[in-house]
C-alpha cells in the first residue's frame, strides 16, 4: 500500500441505545427484549442495502453494545428475548452483498466479532445467570438461525410458511461460518445425517420437522408465540440470581485518543510503530487504592479498574484488528504497582459471587478471551516499571512468547511477576481451561508449583524455572536480543504466522468453541479466499445477479 | 382402488397408469372435497350449477357445460399437448432441450414457484366464499361458481406437478395448500393481496380483473418455463384465465353501466343523489379500481429483485411473450428501467436487466390493464357522461419494494406524510365507501332479474339466455 496512512479504515465500536439504527432493546421486569429492525440504508459501509433484516458489522456492534448494557446497567434482567420488529422474517443472516463487495480481511474480522459476541451470549447464560430465548417469528435463514443458534432456546412461529435454514452451502458456496455448523451439531445434537441434509436445503425445515430434528425448542401459532414466548422468558428469568432491586452500573463511552502515535486511554495504551508494523500495548495498574468494599465498588461502577481496564483493552483489541491489519505484532507490557493490581484480585476474589463483580470478572474473560483468538503475534515484554500480577498475568500467559530481564548483578532493578488466585480458574480460554493449565497441558506438577508460588514476586530466574516466561536475557543481552526477536518475527509471512500461532495457542482438546474458531472459521476462512465462492464467477460473487456460479469441480 | 380414475378425474397424463399419482392422489382428494366443503363457496353445495367442466384439451372437450353439484365437479388434470423438440428459450441453458424432470439442482426454487402459484388458488376461492349469498343475478353467481371451481382445478394444477415430480416433499407441500387458510392469523396464504377479503361484488369483479390478470402475467411467465411440465400445464390453465378476467371486465362494465343510466335518467352527476338511487358512483368506482391496481402492482414483487433474475437465468421462469421478444433472452449485459424517488421526485433509474424482471412483468401487465379501463371509458362515453377512469400511477400506495417508503399519489407525485393524510380518501376507498357498497349488496336469484346496481349483460353463458336458470337451488 502506497500511503497507509490514507487507506485506514476509521471504525470505531462506539454506540449507545439512543443511536441504534437496528434494534430497539426493551424491558419489562425482569425480561429484555431485542427488536430487531434493520435499517436498509444504514450499513456500516456505502454500496449495499440491508433488505430483509440482514446484517452487517454495524448491526452487530450494536448487538454487543446492547448486550453489555444488559449485563451492566440492567442486573434487574433475567432473560433476554431476541426477536425481530418486522413481521414474517426474523433475520435472514448476513447481508450477501456486503461479503460480495467486502475484502477478504474485512469478512474475517467481521465473522470474527459475531462469533465472539455470539459466544459472548452464551458466556453469560454460562457465568451470569442471563438466558437467552431466540423468538422467531418469521424467516430464520443463515446468519438468522446461528444468531439463535447462539441462545438457550429457539421459539419458531409456526404459521405454515417459515422456517430455520442454513441456505449458505446451496445458495452461496460457502459455510454457515460463524457458529452455524459447528452448534447445529455440538450444542444442539441434530443428528449429523438430518445436519447433513439441513445444510443443503436452501429452503430449510419449517416448524414441526425443525422441532423432531431438534433444530428448534418449540413452535407456536402465531396467535400463541408472543404467550409462549413471555412464558418461558419469565420461567428461565425465575432460574436465575440475578438481583432484583440492584442499581444497574452505567457504561459511558470509552474514552479514547486517536493521534498519529496511537490509540490512548486512562489505564491502556498503544503505540504503534508502522514503520516497524508493531503496536505496543501497556496497561497500567491503578494510580492509587481501589475501592475494595462492595459499596465503594459499585460507587466506582465504571471507573473502578478492573472494568475500566477491560473495556479500554477491549476497545483497543477491536480498534487495531479493526483499523490496522498490518500491525502485525503487538508487544504486550505492563506498568504500575502490582500490589494495588493484587489488591484488586482479592477484591475480585472476595466478591465474585456479587452480580457486578461477576460481570467484571466476566467482561475481563472475555477480553482476554478475544486477545486469544486475535491473528496478531503476542510478545509480553516483563522490564522496568511492571506489574505483570495477577488479573495482568493473564496477558503474559496469553501471550506467544514472553521475555523477562534478568539482572543477575541488581536483583532490585529485576522486575517481578505475580500470580494470584484470579490465575487458576477465574478466565477460562474458549477451550474451557484456564491459561496455566492449559500452559502446562494440565499436568499436575508444573501446575502445583505454580500455585505454590501465589502471592509471591517472581524474579527472572524463577519465572524461567516455572515455566512462566520464554527467556530471560540479562541485561547486557536485552537490546539486541528484544531486537532481533522483534524484526525476525515482523519478517515472517502473516498468514502462516496467524495459522500457526492459532494451532499453537490452544492445546489439545476441543471445545465448542474452540471447532468454531479453529475448524469452521479456518475452512470457512479457505473458501472465502477460493474462487469457487469469490472469482468472477464464483458463487458468493454471481449472487444476486441471476447469473449462475461456474464452479471448478475438483474436489481439493 | 377405490377411485375410477379417468371417469372422476378427467386427466390427459395417463393417470390409470401412474401408480405414483395415484398414490399421491388416493391420499389428497379426499382432502381436497373436505377442504371445499370446509372452505368453498358457502351454503351452496348442493346446488346444481351450469358450469364448464374441461374433459379433454381439444376444442370440444375443454369447455363441456352441464348442471353439476360443486363437490361433485371433475376437477382434472390437464397439459396443453407437448411439442416436439421444445428446447429452454433463455437463460443460461437457452437452447437446450427442455427439461421433462426436474434438474436436481433447481428443484426449490421450482417447488417455491410452484408453490407459491398454488397457494392463490384456493386462496381466492375462500377469499370469496360469502359472495354467493349477495349475488346480484343468477348469471352472476354461476360465473363466480365458474371461477371458484376453476380456480380449484388449477389447484389441482400445481398440485399434478408437486406430486408428479418432486417425491415426498411435493406430497407435503400440496397438504399444505389445504391447510392454509385466507386471513386467517395464524396459518396465513403466502401472499398478502390473498389475505384481504372480497368483501362485496364490486371487490370481487375489481378482484378478477386486476388481480386475476396478475395470475394471467405469471402463468404466461412460467409458460415460458424451461421446465417443460410446468410450462404445459400453466398454458391449459391460461386458456380457464380468461374467463375469470372477461367476469371482472363485464362486471365492471355492467356496473358502470347501470351507473351511466341512472345518471341520465336523474340528469344528476351528484354523488348523494346517485347514491340515493341504489347505484355505485363513479369516484367510488375509481377508489375501487385504484386500490385494487396498487395492491396488484404489489404482487409483481420487488422493482429490483435477486430471485426474479435466478428464475429467468436458471431458465425457469420467462418473460411475457418470451420467444417474441427481439433479443437474446440471456439479457446479461442489457439495462431495464425502473422507478425510484430521488429528492422528492419518482424518477427512472436503469436496473440490470435480468434484476428488473418482475418490473418488465408489471409493465406488460400494466399496458394489458390500462386497455381494458379504456372498454370501460367508452360505455361512460356512450352515454355522454363527462368523466374518465384512470389507472393510478404505479409508484400509487405500493406496500413492496422501494417505493413503499414514499407516500405517492395516483399522478405520480411525492407527498409528505400530512398530504397523504390529508388526500388518501380522494383516492381510496373509505369505511363509509364499502359500508355504502355493502349495503347494495342482496342476494337476487331469480333468473332474468339483476339487482339494481348491475345491468344485465349482453349475452347469456353458451349461448343460452339471460334468463337460463343458471343455478338450481333444489
Amino acid at each position: 500500500m502506497n500511503d497507509p496512512e490514507a487507506s485506514r479504515q476509521s471504525i470505531t465500536y462506539d454506540t449507545h441505545p439512543d443511536r441504534y439504527k437496528h434494534w430497539r432493546l426493551t424491558f419489562a421486569g425482569p425480561v429484555a427484549t431485542l427488536h430487531l429492525d434493520i435499517d436498509e440504508d444504514g450499513g456500516i459501509k456505502p454500496g449495499y442495502k440491508l433488505k430483509l433484516n440482514s446484517y452487517d458489522l454495524g448491526v452487530d456492534i450494536e448487538l454487543h453494545d446492547a448486550l453489555q448494557r444488559i449485563r451492566f446497567e440492567h442486573p434487574e434482567i433475567r432473560s433476554v428475548v431476541v426477536t425481530s420488529g418486522r413481521e414474517r422474517i426474523f433475520c435472514s443472516g448476513a447481508n450477501i452483498f456486503m461479503l460480495g463487495l467486502s475484502t477478504h480481511a474485512w469478512k474475517v474480522n467481521f465473522c470474527k466479532f459475531t462469533n465472539e459476541t455470539r459466544n459472548g451470549i452464551e458466556d453469560s447464560s454460562r457465568h451470569s445467570g442471563l438466558k437467552f430465548i431466540a423468538a422467531c417469528n418469521g424467516t430464520t435463514a443463515g446468519g438468522g438461525y446461528e444468531l439463535a443458534l447462539a441462545c438457550d432456546e429457539i421459539i419458531l412461529v409456526d404459521d405454515r410458511s417459515s422456517a430455520v435454514s442454513l441456505p449458505e452451502v446451496p445458495l452461496l458456496g460457502v459455510l454457515p461460518g460463524t457458529g452455524g455448523l459447528t452448534r447445529v451439531t455440538d450444542k444442539r445434537h441434530v443428528r449429523r445425517d438430518h445436519a447433513d441434509v439441513f445444510c443443503t436445503l436452501t429452503e430449510g425445515i419449517r416448524a414441526e420437522r425443525a422441532k423432531e430434528w431438534r433444530l428448534i425448542d418449540d413452535h407456536a401459532k402465531p396467535q400463541q408465540f408472543a404467550a409462549k414466548v413471555k412464558q418461558r422468558a419469565e420461567d428461565l428469568a425465575a432460574q436465575s440470581d440475578r438481583p432484583a432491586d440492584a442499581k444497574g452500573i452505567l457504561l459511558p463511552p470509552v474514552k479514547r485518543i486517536i493521534d498519529g502515535a496511537g490509540y490512548h486511554y486512562e489505564t491502556v495504551d498503544v503505540a504503534i510503530d508502522r514503520k516497524a508494523r508493531r503496536a505496543t500495548l501497556t496497561v497500567a495498574a491503578p494510580s492509587s487504592g481501589v475501592a475494595s468494599d462492595i459499596d465503594g465498588i459499585t460507587a466506582a461502577g465504571a471507573s473502578w479498574w478492573p472494568l475500566l481496564m477491560a473495556r479500554e483493552l477491549d476497545d483497543a483489541i477491536l480498534m487495531l484488528r479493526t483499523n490496522d491489519l498490518e500491525i502485525g505484532t503487538w508487544v504486550l507490557k505492563t506498568s504500575g504497582d502490582a500490589q494495588l493490581v493484587l489488591d484488586t484480585d482479592a477484591a475480585l476474589a472476595r466478591h465474585h459471587q456479587h452480580w457486578f463483580v461477576r460481570e467484571v470478572i466476566g467482561m475481563l474473560r472475555r477480553t482476554l478471551a478475544r486477545l486469544d483468538v486475535t491473528s496478531r503475534t503476542l510478545i509480553a515484554m516483563v522490564e522496568g516499571d511492571t506489574c505483570f500480577a495477577g488479573t495482568l498475568a493473564e496477558l503474559l500467559l496469553a501471550a506467544d512468547r514472553s521475555y523477562m530481564l534478568c539482572v543477575p548483578d541488581d536483583l532490585q532493578q529485576e522486575a517481578s511477576i505475580t500470580l494470584s488466585e484470579m490465575n487458576f480458574g477465574s478466565y477460562p480460554m474458549v477451550n474451557g481451561r484456564y491459561r496455566i493449565a492449559a500452559r502446562f497441558y494440565e499436568e499436575e506438577a508444573p501446575i502445583a508449583a505454580a500455585r505454590a508460588a501465589v502471592g509471591r514476586p517472581l524474579g527472572a530466574k524463577e519465572a524461567a524455572e516455572l515455566g512462566l516466561v520464554t527467556a530471560t536475557p540479562d541485561d547486557l543481552d536485552w537490546e539486541d536480543e528484544i531486537r532481533i526477536v522483534l524484526e525476525e518475527r515482523a519478517s515472517l509471512s502473516p498468514d502462516a504466522l496467524t495459522a500457526m500461532e492459532a494451532n499453537l495457542r490452544f492445546g489439545p482438546g476441543e471445545t465448542m468453541e474452540t471447532r468454531v474458531f479453529g475448524r469452521l472459521s479456518a475452512w470457512q476462512n479457505w473458501i472465502f479466499i477460493r474462487p469457487n465462492a469469490v472469482g468472477e464467477t464464483g458463487a458468493l460473487k454471481v449472487f444476486g445477479s441471476g447469473n449462475k456460479a461456474k464452479f471448478n469441480w475438483e474436489r481439493v | 382402488m377405490s377411485i375410477d380414475y379417468s371417469q372422476k378425474i378427467p386427466n390427459n397424463v395417463g393417470l390409470a397408469e401412474n401408480r405414483t399419482l395415484q398414490r399421491a392422489l388416493e391420499h389428497w382428494q379426499p382432502e381436497f372435497i373436505d377442504w371445499w366443503k370446509d372452505m368453498g363457496p358457502d351454503d351452496s353445495q348442493n346446488f346444481d350449477v351450469y358450469l364448464r367442466t374441461a374433459v379433454s384439451v381439444d376444442s370440444a372437450g375443454w369447455a363441456h357445460f352441464d348442471y353439476v353439484k360443486m363437490p361433485e365437479y371433475r376437477w382434472g388434470i390437464f397439459l396443453n399437448p407437448a411439442e416436439a423438440g421444445r428446447k429452454v428459450n433463455f437463460g443460461e441453458h437457452k437452447g437446450e432441450a427442455a427439461w421433462q424432470e426436474v434438474p436436481g439442482e433447481y428443484r426449490s426454487n421450482l417447488r417455491r414457484l410452484i408453490v407459491t402459484q398454488g397457494d392463490t388458488e384456493p386462496a381466492s376461492v375462500e377469499q370469496q366464499r360469502h359472495l354467493g349469498l349477495t349475488c346480484p343475478s343468477l348469471y352472476d353467481m354461476r360465473n363466480l361458481f365458474q371461477v371458484n371451481v376453476e380456480e380449484g382445478r388449477h389447484l389441482w394444477a400445481m398440485v399434478y406437478l408437486l406430486h408428479a415430480y418432486f417425491g415426498r416433499d411435493g406430497r407435503e407441500e400440496a397438504e399444505a395448500l389445504l391447510e392454509r387458510r385466507s386471513g386467517d392469523a395464524d396459518n396465513p396464504r403466502i401472499l398478502g393481496a390473498f389475505n384481504e377479503r372480497t368483501p362485496d361484488w364490486l371487490s370481487f369483479f375489481m378482484f378478477t380483473y386486476f388481480t386475476d390478470r396478475d395470475g394471467k402475467y405469471q402463468l404466461c411467465s412460467l409458460a415460458e418455463s424451461g421446465f417443460d411440465p410446468l410450462a404445459r400445464t400453466c398454458k391449459f390453465m391460461l386458456t380457464e384465465e380468461a374467463h375469470h378476467m372477461f367476469v371482472g371486465e363485464s362486471g365492471v362494465g355492467r356496473v358502470i353501466q347501470r351507473t351511466c343510466e341512472v345518471m341520465n335518467q336523474l340528469t344528476t352527476d351528484d354523488v348523494a343523489k346517485i347514491r340515493a338511487a341504489g347505484v355505485i358512483d363513479l369516484p367510488t368506482i375509481q377508489r375501487y379500481l385504484n386500490f385494487h391496481f396498487s395492491v396488484t402492482m404489489d404482487l409483481f414483487g420487488a422493482d429490483v429483485s435477486s430471485n426474479a433474475a435466478t428464475f429467468y437465468n436458471t431458465g425457469l421462469k420467462g418473460r411475457y411473450e418470451e420467444t417474441k421478444q427481439d433479443d437474446d433472452h440471456l439479457l446479461n449485459n442489457a439495462s431495464y428501467p425502473v422507478l425510484e424517488v430521488v429528492n422528492g421526485e419518482v424518477v427512472t433509474a436503469q436496473a440490470p436487466y435480468l434484476n428488473a424482471l418482475n418490473e418488465r412483468l408489471r409493465d406488460d401487465y400494466v399496458r394489458d390493464a390500462v386497455a381494458g379501463i379504456e372498454r370501460w371509458n367508452k360505455i361512460i362515453q356512450k352515454q355522454g357522461i363527462p368523466f374518465v377512469l384512470r389507472a393510478p400511477h404505479k409508484a400509487f400506495n405500493r406496500k413492496i419494494g422501494p417505493l413503499s417508503s414514499s407516500k405517492i399519489s395516483p399522478t405520480g407525485k411525492v407527498l409528505s406524510e400530512a398530504e397523504w393524510t390529508h388526500h388518501h380518501l380522494e383516492w381510496l376507498p373509505s369505511i363509509e365507501d364499502r359500508a355504502f357498497v355493502s349495503s347494495l349488496m342482496g342476494r337476487v336469484a331469480e333468473p332474468g332479474k339483476f339487482a339494481n346496481w348491475i345491468a344485465p349483460p349482453a349475452r347469456g353463458i353458451n349461448n343460452q339466455p339471460v334468463d337460463f336458470e343458471y343455478v338450481r337451488f333444489n
